[in-house]
């Protein structure tokens, strides 16, 4: 399957046409060579000088593998739980157990839907209070029987509605990062498209934090702070704003804000969902084993400081 | 300071310099000396004005108790952020014009003689907003309150919530001073959060909701989302009163929205009933 072009993809959509014709009409296999080659080479050459902008669209693309793919693709079972056992069941924020290499894990993960319908049901991946709520009473769950939790971070923000401020928002979210600090189980974060904001940090404490090569981890949505900064979000604006806020994997690296970035197959995660799913696999499997062995007072108190030297400043 | 006049040098308020005020509530015109005798509350409808954190301090703590800590921090710009002009360059006026390294003023004091650890955040550096200085002092004062075993106070008024200059490293903070009040609350202190007009965003999103009690000023905006941000997504108009300090305790998210006169009295009865020596 071909996925929808991206806007600085023109040429390799073309290429990736005309390979497709040509298998499909059993071309000559040189030919076919060259052409793989070549379409190759546009795709490194493409995917290496993504702007940050760029790099918001390829994690925004709607064929990018969400948190339900890799239910399908990386997990061996899920089980769902549903519910905040006081308000109702968010379907921007899925959660339950989950198997993976014989490791028993809790799985969060924001899903903002593929198909129209279900992305009005989970409101393109923006959650609610109760998602929140019951992200965090899935984990304690998780806690008591000392299994592992995995969040899969993909959410523009947290839902901004009437509803939502009504059920406290703020404050859900808040309790949610205040818990997760203390939560006496090993956590591991994988920010897979879009780390937007508040959203993405409600479920976004954990021992490890990563980064698919090209999604991307801010504090402000591009067009939010285009709008602050230059009145309108625009096709001008919007690029500036990415480019400012120093959004992508590599940035986020150098700044001692993950510690890994996970590398993408060529072309992008919804070029190669399976490849991505594997990769992606691997890396869990790495962490979590790593995790595993540690005594939760060290994991607490690593957790601690990883998040308490963040941000840079001058002392006299 | 600048070379503009005395005369026609705006106040770091955003207020004319004078003698009048205008109430934005009540439209009254009022005596500004009266408005400050009574703690920056307008004499015809209490409108609650903003307050400096200097004020703040005088108007929560007994006199002359306040010890400052981390006065000398001092911001970065670690992403190198421009927008129409550099953060650098941003932080210097905001500075010179509050006299204020950052945001955030903490340290350690009295309420009616039961000592206390507080932290501010003032509206006039940069809206309040949260970067990486107001992470650290929050973050120490709260480190410290552990230590000490004293009650913590934080006031909030910051309608920007994290600080978008500095990215990614600001929404952290919000993770970081999250982190430290969790052992606060661990360690069995009591933590009061008072939530002053604005408290928004990333702020709002973490420590402004973490106290065991949380108390309002009346008629603050208090959110996560800002009014345009829901109006650009749901297309309605938001009812009155959406995201006040009423709407609020209405909808069961804070404790007790109070006036302003009466906060000092309204901490140290929590401090008295949480007090477990």
């Amino acid at each position: 399957m071909i996925p929808t072009p991206l806007p600085f993809e023109t040429d390799l959509h073309e290429m990736e046409h005309s390979l497709a014709r040509l298998e499909a009409a059993h071309g000559d296999a040189d030919e076919l060579k060259r052409v793989r080659y070549e379409l190759n080479a546009l795709k490194k050459a493409t995917y290496a000088r993504l702007s940050p902008w760029d790099t918001v669209l390829v994690a925004r693309h709607p064929n990018r593998p969400q948190t339900c793919d890799y239910i399908d693709t990386l997990f061996d079972e899920f089980v769902e739980l549903h519910g905040d056992r006081a308000f109702g069941d968010d379907r921007a924020i899925r959660t339950g157990f989950a198997r993976l290499d014989g490791i028993k894990v809790m799985l969060v993960g924001h899903q903002k839907g593929k198909t129209l319908a279900e992305r009005q049901q989970c409101f393109y991946g923006c959650a609610h209070p109760e998602g929140y709520r019951k992200a965090l009473s899935k984990m304690k769950l998780a806690a008591k029987f000392r299994v592992p939790v995995v969040c899969l971070i993909d959410t523009p923000g947290a839902y901004p509605g009437i509803g939502a401020e009504e059920r406290g928002q703020s404050q859900l979210i808040a309790t949610s990062i205040l818990e997760m600090s203390q939560l006496p189980t090993p956590v591991v974060c994988v920010v897979i498209g879009e780390g937007g904001s508040g959203g993405a940090l409600g479920i976004g404490v954990g021992d490890r934090v990563s980064m698919l090569q090209h999604a991307y981890y801010s504090v402000i949505s591009p067009e939010g702070c285009a709008g602050i900064l230059w009145k309108v979000a625009d096709d001008k604006t919007k690029p500036r704003a990415a480019e400012a806020l120093k959004l992508t994997a590599d940035h986020l690296l150098r700044h001692g804000v993950i510690d890994d970035i996970i590398p993408e197959p060529l072309g992008g995660a919804h070029r190669q969902p399976k490849e991505m799913a594997n990769t992606l696999r691997a890396h869990l499997v790495r962490q979590l084993r790593e995790l595993a062995d540690v005594p939760v007072p060290d994991l607490l108190q690593r957790r601690y400081e990883k998040f308490r030297k963040m941000g840079p400043y001058l002392e006299q | 300071m600048s070379s503009m006049s005395q005369l026609d040098r705006p106040s770091k308020r955003g207020i004319p310099e004078g003698l009048w005020l205008r109430c934005p509530t009540c439209r009254a015109t009022v005596f500004k000396k009266d408005v400050e005798s009574r703690l920056n509350v307008c004499p015809e409808c209490d409108h609650h004005f903003p307050v400096s954190a200097r004020r703040r301090l005088d108007q929560l703590l007994d006199e002359n108790s306040f010890e400052e800590w981390d006065a000398t921090l001092k911001p970065m710009d670690p992403l190198g952020f421009v927008d129409d002009k550099p953060y650098a360059q941003r932080i210097l006026d905001q500075q010179k014009k509050t006299g204020m390294n950052d945001a955030a003023v903490c340290g350690a004091g009295f309420i009616r003689g039961r000592g206390v650890v507080i932290g501010i955040t003032d509206f006039a550096f940069m809206a309040g907003s949260m970067g990486a200085v107001v992470g650290e002092k929050l973050s120490r004062a709260a480190e410290r309150a552990t230590e000490q075993r004293r009650p913590l106070i934080f006031v909030s008024g910051s309608g920007g919530g994290a600080r978008m200059q500095e990215g990614i490293l600001s929404l952290m903070q919000m993770a970081k001073v999250s982190a430290a009040l969790a052992r606060y609350h661990a360690a069995g202190g009591l933590y009061v959060c008072i939530l002053t007009h604005p408290t928004m965003g990333g702020v709002a999103a973490s420590w402004a909701f973490q106290g065991d009690v949380t108390i309002a000023e009346p008629k603050a905006m208090i959110g996560f989302a800002g009014a345009r941000t829901i109006k650009n997504t749901i297309r309605l108009e938001l009812p009155d009163g959406f995201q006040t300090s009423e709407f609020l305790l209405k909808h069961g998210f804070v404790d007790r929205v109070v006036h302003r006169r009466d906060i000092r009295t309204e901490v140290s009865r929590l401090i008295d009933y949480c007090d477990i020596r």
